[in-house]
């Protein structure tokens, strides 16, 4: 009984330890974005709050949360104050099977990717509720965009994991990171390169991001399935948005850039000389790298149109992928190269 | 084997408590003072003059019908990729043979302009 007791606080303990700095990540990575965005529009973005801006999250978080929740009339107030709550947990809970190192993981179950993929799929109910409960023509319009959006990008995205998990023969993510290991050219970005593409532009329309933001549009529909949302309610969201974020560019890294192994293994010199580096900071440098990806990205493109979008996914990534998990079975029967070869 | 997923089970209580008690609590703290024009759906600053819950395009039903599909086949293709080096050229076959059906109807669908979207 004491020892339940005691392995369940362990847990708990595990548990903060993820979602702690996961939040800070999430919060400044909202400044990382208006910074990056404002220098590369020659501004200089927030710089009042604290050194050069640096408390400003905080000082969002907290203005956020001392604002008044506004229930429009005729909302459905449950389904309102639900909506929110059922957007962050899953995206929050789908990093119990990250693995953040070799042996670092929450929960290192067989279907680790499976796991993933339900996890985040699982983010448009709260979308679709909020866009419902709202009982606003806005937000039912977003949500209901939103919603065919992200379940026609989360079948090539599927078919891109179904890729992955040829190649790795395993959908337990700790072993889909080690079959890569053996050096740069070993992991899976060269041998899935298209899906690996695929899988990066549907995970920034599964994530509502730009160039396909147009859930949120707010040249046509103001913010899409959030307009009615006000104070904390509206920062829960935008946390969920962050944390897929960094979610996305997490998986991306461990199915496709090797995770926490190291670029550097195998060559001469620079193996020996880069062996001391833990393997979180090779990861941490890769999600790094993808989130400013994300940013890159919103700061360049224009929105596609809705036709445009739903072209690019039924028509050209789909068929990508079915052809290209043909390509991976083949060359898994015929054992090529170094990467199918066991 | 079951043991390893109660970690998940606690993560997504946690999960659920991490929306829950900022939103109780911004809302035990906070005033709510409304009236009419406050509380009123934002429609371009003047009053709603229709229902919200209209009806849409038929389209999006039909993008849910195909998803259903499609995300079907996925289900069937992940334990299919995990032991693809165990079964071999059979099951490699199987599939096949599988994945050409679903793309004769794929096919059909874009030819009877199923996934046009004007």
């Amino acid at each position: 009984m004491w020892n339940d007791v005691l392995a369940l606080i362990w847990i708990v303990i595990k548990i903060l330890i993820i979602v702690l700095p996961l939040m800070g990540a999430v919060a400044y990575l909202t400044l990382a974005e208006r910074k990056i965005i404002g220098y590369m529009q020659c501004r200089i973005g927030p710089n009042r709050v604290g050194i050069r801006g640096i408390g400003q999250p905080l000082a969002d978080g907290l203005k956020l949360f001392l604002k008044e929740i506004i229930v429009p009339s005729k909302a459905n107030a449950y389904l309102f104050i639900l909506a929110p709550v059922l957007t962050i947990a899953p995206a929050l809970a789908a990093w119990a099977v990250i693995p953040f190192n070799q042996d670092w993981v929450l929960s290192n179950i067989n279907a680790g990717l499976l796991y993933a993929l339900a996890m985040t799929s699982l983010g448009v109910y709260g979308i679709l509720m909020a866009g419902w409960a709202s009982n606003s023509k806005y937000a039912f319009l977003g949500a209901l965009r939103s919603a065919a959006q992200i379940i026609s990008y989360e079948i090539a995205m599927g078919f891109a994991l179904v890729g992955v998990l040829i190649a790795a023969n395993s959908a337990n993510l700790q072993d889909i990171v080690l079959r890569q290991s053996g050096g740069f050219f070993h992991w899976f970005w060269l041998p899935l390169l298209p899906l690996f593409v695929v899988y990066w532009i549907a995970g920034l329309a599964e994530t509502n991001r730009h160039p396909f933001d147009l859930a949120e549009g707010e040249s046509e529909i103001v913010a899409g399935f959030h307009v009615e949302y006000s104070g904390i309610t509206f920062a829960v969201f935008f946390l969920a948005e962050y944390a897929n974020m960094i979610f996305i560019s997490a998986l991306a890294s461990i199915m496709f850039l090797g995770g926490w192994l190291s670029p550097f293994e195998g060559v001469p010199l620079l193996g020996s000389l880069f062996a001391w580096v833990p393997g979180i900071v090779w990861f941490v440098t890769k999600i790094a790298f993808f989130l400013f990806l994300y940013i890159w990205i919103r700061a360049t493109l224009p929105r596609y149109r809705y036709d445009q979008v739903m072209r690019l996914g039924w028509k050209i990534l789909i068929p990508v992928t079915i052809v290209w998990i043909v390509v991976a079975s083949l060359a898994v029967e015929l054992h090529v190269g170094p990467w199918f070869n066991y | 084997m079951l043991e390893s997923y109660f970690p998940i089970l606690i993560f997504i209580l946690l999960g659920v408590a991490f929306g829950l008690v900022p939103v109780l609590a911004s809302w035990i703290i906070n005033p709510r003072k409304g009236y009419d024009e406050k509380l009123s759906p934002y429609e371009c600053g003047f009053n709603a003059f229709e229902d919200t819950r209209m009806p849409f395009s038929v389209k999006y039903y039909l993008i849910a019908i195909l998803f259903i599909l499609f995300d079907l086949e996925t289900a069937f293709l992940f334990p299919w990729a995990v032991v693809l080096d165990k079964i071999g050229w059979f099951g490699f076959g199987a599939m096949m043979i599988f994945l050409t059906l679903l793309v004769i109807g794929f096919i059909f669908e874009w030819k009877k302009g199923a996934l046009e979207w004007e």
